[in-house]
């Protein structure tokens, strides 16, 4: 059996002496936050996980900052014995940047848990209820060969799922996490049972389709624990043994696969996810060195079975790009050299087009890679990094440990089902904007050699020729605001994070003032690039609750723009006084002097940083930048087409 | 493998899977004697004794052990 999931062999292997340095967290002159995520991030069995849990819970316990691990409530609800998973998940959670607290009520008490309002789940508040059913918690009836009699029991499930869910919504409105079922081994005829209704194994494949539409519709989260138990095999999976003995749902060779993927929900929910892939080219993307062996020696041919793993690792980095991962190379090579094979080799699958940033040169690595990060305006904690050299790989670790560099297989085959089975990039959610993102990023850095071209900032901007479009939050646009609010860390003032349905009462709220901001140009349509909301704060006052933008649209003075529409619904709503606040993390510093530029007064300054203004929509005098302006959505006299 | 080696093992095993570097390990230790050798450690410390012996126990097996000389004899009698 394949070691790669159930030893995380993506991951490096723990360092001798792993308990000593747990013992010794404490004592780091690193803050324990970061010494804790650094220790999550080897290849742990679960006995270490157990360990690195009970160090983790103990920093709890003191009320110790686990700064910039970032908390989240979990409740899980489950038929199964959880106790043993617990510590392996708060752990898992540490090595995705998330300090987790976990909820865990009664054994076997699911039900009762979701519906009771004042329930341990329930008054915990926690962020985000993890269902972790198996096929045992369902009301199953074999039904052999009788389509209605087993489309009932499917019903009857999801039925089940639905009023488990109101349950949570109900009472305590937070994010559902539903998991597919993995079908138990066992078969009644053969092969037969796939085709058959009412058998075990054809009504769990109907119950996981319709739980996945319903999951798509209803903006929860699903985790594919079916997808997860086929991937490693399914017989594997499923231990009768431990099932008797102790209740535990799935065999324990699988505990760190499973939580590292609930620990990947969980953070993709905070946005933790990564956004661009940075390939080293010699043995990575082409076998052989271009240097050394030319554009004739290198392996990237179909029919050649080491070209045909460097052309595996080719395909998924384009098929990643079109799901909106941005790529970019980082190569110890000649410049001109490392772009031949892209510019004339006939049977390479990327071209120069699909690569955002082109670093090949001969400064290490580090430094390209952070270079890299900074021309896309990317955090380092975006990036992924791919490099069959097991010392380039440890020296990107070492110097820059935000990055992600995966362990790679000696044999090439196994390099893009390693990168794959790492999962940096789980999204939770997906908006059709992410399609064009990797493009976006690449028109931005023409945009950039434009500006370089034309005189004059305004001049510049003129000749963009922008549209700026604002509406009000719509059902429409839901998931790409709900992910902006959970993604963007660099231009947002206060960072809040927002799940799907409290976007839908704010979208209800008539107090709630809501815009969601899209801006066009030249080179195409760049998609939402803002969001804002508004709220009552006394009589006359709107509070800044949220105020957010997309780097990609930097200095285009699309703020100046958004404050002239701000003040246009302030009036109209008869507010006088805006108030907003920056609220300091280690990602927005790019924002600390937002309100300032915008003519707002500072009344507040705490040690932390955080700082409080206010600005009279009276005395409001935005910038009028060069683009037309277009405002719909709005009740009656407020739109406003092409001015 | 003989006793010694066993023994060795065991108390790299105990040690990791109690989180205690103190445990000293004999054939008398039993449940009694360790903090926190509740029902679900121990099938933990089952697990990992099969995992590091690479051998397989019977349900009967893991249930029916007095102490770690139990555990020995079913040790000896698999690897």
């Amino acid at each position: 059996m394949s070691l790669l999931y159930s030893e995380l062999q993506w991951l490096p292997r723990p360092p001798q002496g792993f308990s000593t340095l747990l013992k010794e967290a404490g004592n780091s002159s690193d803050s324990l936050g970061n010494t804790i995520w650094s220790l999550a991030s080897f290849a742990l069995d679960l006995n270490q996980l157990t360990k690195l849990a009970k160090v983790i819970g103990k920093a709890h316990s003191q009320r110790a900052s686990l700064h910039p691990l970032v908390p989240f409530r979990l409740a899980i609800l489950s038929n199964s014995t959880v106790d043993i998973l617990v510590p392996a998940l708060i752990a898992s959670a540490a090595r995705h940047g998330i300090a987790l607290e976990v909820v865990q009520p009664s054994y076997d008490q699911v039900a009762q848990e979701a519906l009771t309002p004042d329930s341990n789940v329930n008054s915990a508040k926690p962020d985000a209820v993890l269902f972790a059913l198996d096929y045992r918690a369902l009301p199953l009836k074999l039904s052999i060969a009788d389509p209605e009699a087993s489309s009932a029991t499917v019903q009857g499930v999801l039925g089940y799922f639905q009023a488990l869910r109101k349950g949570i919504k109900d009472n305590s409105n937070c994010l559902c996490i539903f998991q597919t079922f993995a079908a138990p081994v066992e078969l009644l005829f053969g092969s037969l049972d796939r085709a058959l209704p009412g058998t075990m194994r054809s009504l769990i494949d109907a119950i996981n389709r319709e739980l996945a539409a319903f999951v798509l519709d209803s903006g929860d989260v699903l985790l594919d624990v079916a997808g997860l138990a086929e991937t490693v095999g399914l017989a594997n999976w499923h231990n009768q043994q431990l099932w008797n003995m102790g209740k535990f749902s799935f065999s324990d060779e699988f505990i760190p696969l499973y939580s590292d993927h609930v620990a990947r929900c969980v953070a993709a929910t905070r946005g933790k996810s990564r956004k661009a892939l940075v390939l080293d080219l010699d043995n990575t993307v082409w076998g052989g060195v271009i240097g050394d062996d030319g554009l004739e020696g290198i392996k990237i041919a179909q029919g050649d079975a080491q070209g045909e793993a460097h052309l595996a690792v080719q395909r998924l980095a384009l098929d990643l790009r079109q799901r909106g991962i941005i790529l970019a190379v980082s190569s110890k090579n000649t410049d001109s050299v490392a772009r031949e094979p892209f510019e004339k080799h006939p049977e390479m699958l990327l071209k120069l087009d699909h690569i955002a940033v082109f670093q090949a040169n001969w400064n290490d690595k580090a430094s390209n890679i952070r270079a890299i990060a900074e021309e896309l305006v990317l955090g380092l904690d975006a990036l992924v990094f791919l490099d069959d050299n097991p010392v380039e790989r440890d020296l990107v670790r070492k110097l820059l440990p935000q990055v992600a560099v995966p362990e790679l297989p000696e044999d090439p085959a196994g390099y893009a089902r390693t990168l794959s089975a790492a999962g940096y990039f789980e999204a939770i959610a997906f908006a059709a904007e992410d399609l064009k993102r990797a493009s976006f990023y690449q028109d931005n850095a023409k945009r950039a050699t434009l500006q370089k071209q034309v005189s004059g900032v305004d001049a510049y901007l003129a000749s963009l020729d922008m549209t700026i479009t604002f509406q009000p939050f719509d059902a429409t646009s839901r998931a790409r605001i709900v992910q902006l609010i959970n993604k963007s860390n660099q231009y947002n003032l206060t960072t809040r994070r927002y799940t799907d349905p409290e976007i839908i009462d704010a979208e209800n709220d008539p107090q709630v003032f809501t815009l969601q901001v899209r801006l066009a140009d030249i080179f195409g349509d760049n998609g939402m690039i803002s969001v804002v909301i508004c709220r009552p704060a006394g009589v006359g006052v709107w509070e800044i609750d949220t105020w957010l933008m997309s780097c990609r649209v930097l200095g285009r003075k699309v703020e100046h723009m958004v404050l002239r529409e701000i003040r246009k619904h302030a009036q109209a709503a008869g507010i006088s006084k805006l108030t907003g606040v920056y609220k300091p993390t280690e990602r927005n510093t790019l924002v600390v002097d937002h309100f300032a530029r915008l003519g707002f007064s500072k009344v507040m300054q705490d040690a932390e940083g955080l700082t409080r203004w206010e600005l009279l929509v009276e005395e409001a005098n935005p910038e009028n930048a060069s683009m037309k302006v277009i405002s719909k959505g709005f009740s009656g006299n407020l739109e406003t087409l092409l001015t | 493998m003989d006793e010694p080696q066993i023994y060795a093992r065991l108390a790299e095993i105990f040690q990791d899977v109690f989180d205690d570097e103190s445990i000293e390990v004999t054939s008398h230790l039993s449940a009694k004697d360790v903090d926190g050798w509740d029902s679900l450690t121990h099938i933990r410390l089952m697990l990992t004794v099969e995992r590091v012996f690479k051998i397989k126990f019977k349900t009967s097996e893991i249930g029916n052990l007095e102490n770690v000389g139990d555990l020995v004899v079913l040790i000896r009698a698999r690897a």
